[in-house]
C-alpha cells in the first residue's frame, strides 16, 4: 500500500489514472460465456454491461437473489400499521365518531385504506431499496466517459474488470478476456 | 464446467417457433434506432395541428373549470334528483381506461405474456394522463374546492370543529385508492423508463438532452449487478400494481355498491366494475397505437399478432360484461324486490333508453365480430371497434348513475336530466388534456419499452443461434 501511494504521488501530474479493463462482445452468448470465466476466475470488483436483462446471466457471475423484496416487504407492514394506526387514532380515538352504535374501531372499515397504504409504503419502499442496493444515483461514472461504452445501451455488451480487484494484474487479466474471444479491450481511465 | 459437448445448436423446428414478436429478423440496434427516432427526429407535420387541437381542447376544459368553480356546481345540469352525472361519469370512464395500461404493465407481466413488452410503456403512460383526467371530476364537482385542501375532506386532516374525515365512507376509500394508483403507476413507469433514458443520453447529440435524459436516468449503464436489482425490483412491483389495479376499481364500484340506491346496491359491481375497465383501458390502448403503428412505422414492433391479442382481450372481457348485465337483470327479478326490479325495467325501457341499447350495442354486441380472425387482424374493423367500446363503456357509466337516480321513490321526485354546455365542454375538454401529454410524451420520451423488447428477441437469447449461441449442453 505504501508504495502504491507513494507511486501515485510521485505521478502527481497525471490527471488520469486506470480504472477498469473494458472487454467488448457483440453476442449476449459470447458476454455469457466470458462472464463464466472471469467468475471462476475469481474475480470480485467486476461486472457485465448489458443493453438489457441477459437471462442466466446471474448464475453466469455467481450472483445470489436480490435482496430487494426485504424493502417490498418492510414496506408493506409499515403501511398496513400506519393505516391502522391512522384511522384508530382520527376516528376512535382523538374525535370519536358514532355511526351507527358500531364499534368507533374495526379493522374491517380501516381495511380498504390500510390496504392501499401498504401497497403505496411497499412501492416507494422498492424503488428506494432497488436504487440503494444499486448505489444510484451516480451521475458521473468512469465508464459514461469512454465513448465505445456508450454502445451498452444500443447493442454491445461488455465485461468491466475494475483494477482495483485484488487478483488484477495487467497482463493476465488482459489475456483471460482476449481467450473469452473479446474483439476490443481497452482500459479505461479515472478522470 | 470441464466437459465442454461439440453438440452444434440448431434453430428450433419451425412448427415450434410462434409468431415471433419483433418481425422482420430485425436486429438489437435497429429496436434503438427505430423507437428512439420517434422522439428524436424532426417534430412531423402531423403533430402540431394534433398538438394545437389538443392544448384549444384542454384550455376550453380550464375554462369551463374556472367557471364553474366560480359560479358553482349550477352550471353543470345535474339537480335534484341526479345529483351524479356527467362529473362522476367521467371520473369513472377515465379511471376505467387506466386499468388496461396497469393489466398490460402489471398482470400480463406477471403471467409471462412478452407480447406485452411493445405495448406497455405507451398503455402505462396512458393509465397515467387518464388518471390525471379523471381526478379532476371527483374534486371539481364538489363546489366549493378550496375545502378539498384546507382545511381538507380529501386528505386527512381535522375540519374547522377539529372532526376528522370519516373512514367508513366508500367516498374516502376512493380517494386513497385513486391517489395510491396514480402514485404507484407512475413510479412503476418511471421504474421501466430508467434502461431507456440511459439509451437516450447516449444517443443525445445535444448538451441539454444529455443533461436531462441522464439526470432521469440516475447513472445507468446496464450493470448486470443493477439488472439483478432492476428485474427483482421490477417483479414486485407487478406483484404490488395487480391487487392494487384490482382495488381501485373495487373501491370505486363500492362508491354506488355500498349505497342503498336500487340499481346500486349489488354484490356484483366489483369484479363487473374491473372487466369492464379492462374492456374498456383495452379499447383505449387500440384507439391510441393502431394510429401511431401506421403513422409511426412500428408494424415490425407492434405487430398483428398483438392486435389480434388485444382483441381477444376485448372479446373476453365485453363477454364477462355482457354476463354481468344480463345477471343484474336476473337477481333483480330473482331477488323479488320491486324497487330493484323497477330500476332495472326503468333503466332498459324507461326514458333512457337510448342510452343503454347504445351501451349493449357497444359493449356486448359489437366486441363479438372479434371471434373472426379475419376480422381481429382487420386494422381498420379493430379501430373501429375499438372507439365503440370506448363509446359504449362511457355510457356504462352513464347509465348505471343516471338511471338509478332519476326516478326517486316518490314519482313527484321524478327528473330526467340534460346536460348544459358546460358539461359537454368540460368532458370534450378531457379528451384535449389526455391528447396534450400523449402527444407531449411520445416527443420526449420513448414510446415503446426499448430494453424489453430487445429482451424479447431471439438474438438476446443466449441459447439461440442468433444470440451467439455456438455450442449448447453445458447449462
Amino acid at each position: 500500500m505504501a508504495i502504491q501511494s507513494q507511486s501515485q504521488v510521485g505521478a502527481a501530474p497525471v490527471l488520469s489514472r486506470p480504472y477498469a479493463l473494458l472487454a467488448e462482445f457483440d453476442t449476449p452468448a459470447d458476454a455469457l460465456h466470458a462472464a463464466e470465466k472471469v467468475r471462476d476466475a475469481g474475480f470480485r470488483k467486476w461486472d457485465v454491461h448489458t443493453p438489457f436483462a441477459v437471462h442466466g446471466m446471474d448464475a453466469a457471475m455467481g450472483l445470489k437473489n436480490s435482496k430487494v423484496g426485504w424493502f417490498s416487504f418492510f414496506g408493506g407492514v409499515l403501511g398496513l400499521t400506519t393505516g391502522m394506526l391512522m384511522i384508530w387514532y382520527m376516528n376512535g380515538f382523538d374525535y370519536q365518531i358514532v355511526v351507527g352504535g358500531k364499534p368507533l374501531f374495526s379493522p374491517l372499515y380501516a381495511f380498504p385504506v390500510s390496504y392501499e397504504l401498504t401497497i403505496l409504503f411497499a412501492s416507494f419502499a422498492t424503488l428506494f431499496g432497488m436504487f440503494g442496493l444499486n448505489r444510484l444515483p451516480r451521475l458521473h461514472h468512469p465508464l459514461l466517459k469512454n465513448r465505445r461504452f456508450l454502445q451498452v445501451t444500443h447493442d454491445k455488451f461488455f465485461v468491466v474488470i475494475e483494477t482495483a480487484d485484488p487478483r488484477y494484474s495487467e497482463t493476465e487479466t488482459r489475456k483471460l478476456l482476449e481467450s473469452s474471444g473479446s474483439k476490443h479491450i481497452e482500459m479505461v481511465e479515472e478522470a | 464446467m470441464a466437459q465442454v459437448t461439440t453438440v452444434k445448436v440448431q434453430a428450433p423446428p419451425a412448427e415450434l417457433e410462434r409468431e415471433p414478436l419483433v418481425l422482420n429478423n430485425r436486429g438489437l440496434g435497429w429496436i434503438s434506432d427505430k423507437i428512439a427516432g420517434i422522439a428524436e427526429g424532426k417534430t412531423p407535420k402531423w403533430w402540431w395541428p394534433a398538438f394545437i387541437i389538443s392544448v384549444t381542447l384542454m384550455m376550453m376544459m380550464f375554462t369551463c373549470v374556472a367557471y364553474l368553480i366560480s359560479t358553482g356546481v349550477g352550471v353543470w345540469g345535474l339537480n335534484q334528483p341526479v345529483g351524479w352525472a356527467w362529473d362522476i361519469t367521467n371520473f369513472v370512464f377515465w379511471i376505467g381506461i387506466g386499468h388496461a395500461g396497469t393489466l398490460i404493465s402489471a398482470v400480463l407481466f406477471l403471467l409471462r405474456q412478452k407480447w406485452r413488452t411493445s405495448i406497455n410503456r405507451a398503455a402505462e403512460a396512458m393509465t397515467l394522463f387518464a388518471v390525471v383526467c379523471a381526478g379532476i371530476f371527483p374534486v371539481i364537482h364538489t363546489g366549493r374546492i378550496w375545502f378539498a385542501l384546507y382545511p381538507g375532506y380529501l386528505i386527512p386532516a381535522p375540519n374547522s370543529n377539529a372532526i376528522w374525515p370519516q373512514f367508513r365512507s366508500p367516498l374516502l376509500w376512493d380517494v386513497f385508492a385513486v391517489s395510491t394508483y396514480g402514485t404507484v403507476s407512475l413510479l412503476f413507469w418511471y421504474v421501466g423508463l430508467v434502461p431507456d433514458l440511459a439509451t437516450m443520453r447516449d444517443r443525445a447529440t445535444t448538451k441539454v438532452r444529455k443533461f436531462a435524459y441522464g439526470l432521469f436516468a440516475h447513472g445507468w449503464t446496464g450493470a448486470n449487478r443493477h439488472w439483478r436489482h432492476y428485474e427483482t425490483a421490477y417483479l414486485r412491483l407487478a406483484g404490488l400494481s395487480t391487487p392494487l389495479v384490482l382495488s381501485v376499481h373495487s373501491i370505486v364500484s363500492f362508491d354506488f355498491a355500498v349505497s342503498q340506491v336500487p340499481g346500486w346496491h349489488t354484490t356484483i359491481f366489483p369484479p363487473y366494475f374491473v372487466a369492464g375497465a379492462i374492456f374498456s383501458g383495452f379499447g383505449m390502448v387500440l384507439t391510441l397505437m393502431l394510429p401511431l403503428r401506421t403513422i409511426c412505422g412500428l408494424q415490425d414492433v407492434i405487430t398483428l399478432r398483438h392486435v389480434e391479442l388485444m382483441g381477444k382481450v376485448i372479446l373476453a372481457t365485453g363477454s364477462i360484461v355482457g354476463y354481468a348485465y344480463a345477471m343484474e337483470f336476473f337477481i333483480a327479478w330473482y331477488g323479488g324486490n320491486p324497487y330493484e326490479k323497477y330500476a332495472f325495467m326503468n333503466r332498459a325501457f324507461g326514458p333512457y333508453w337510448w342510452a343503454y341499447w347504445s351501451m349493449v350495442s357497444c359493449n356486448v354486441i359489437c366486441p363479438q365480430l372479434f371471434w373472426f380472425k379475419k376480422i381481429r387482424r382487420h386494422v381498420v374493423i379493430v379501430f373501429i371497434i375499438s372507439i365503440f367500446v370506448n363509446i359504449g363503456m362511457w355510457f356504462e357509466r352513464f347509465v348505471i348513475i343516471v338511471t338509478s337516480l332519476h326516478r326517486d321513490y316518490l314519482p313527484s321526485s321524478w327528473g330526467y336530466f340534460m346536460p348544459t354546455w358546460v358539461d359537454v365542454c368540460t368532458f370534450i375538454g378531457s379528451f384535449g388534456l389526455f391528447g396534450t401529454l400523449f402527444l407531449l410524451f411520445m416527443r420526449f420520451l420513448p414510446i415503446i419499452a426499448i430494453s424489453e423488447v430487445k429482451g424479447v428477441t431471439p438474438q438476446a437469447d443466449p441459447h439461440h443461434p442468433l444470440g451467439g449461441a455456438k455450442s449448447g449442453g453445458h447449462h
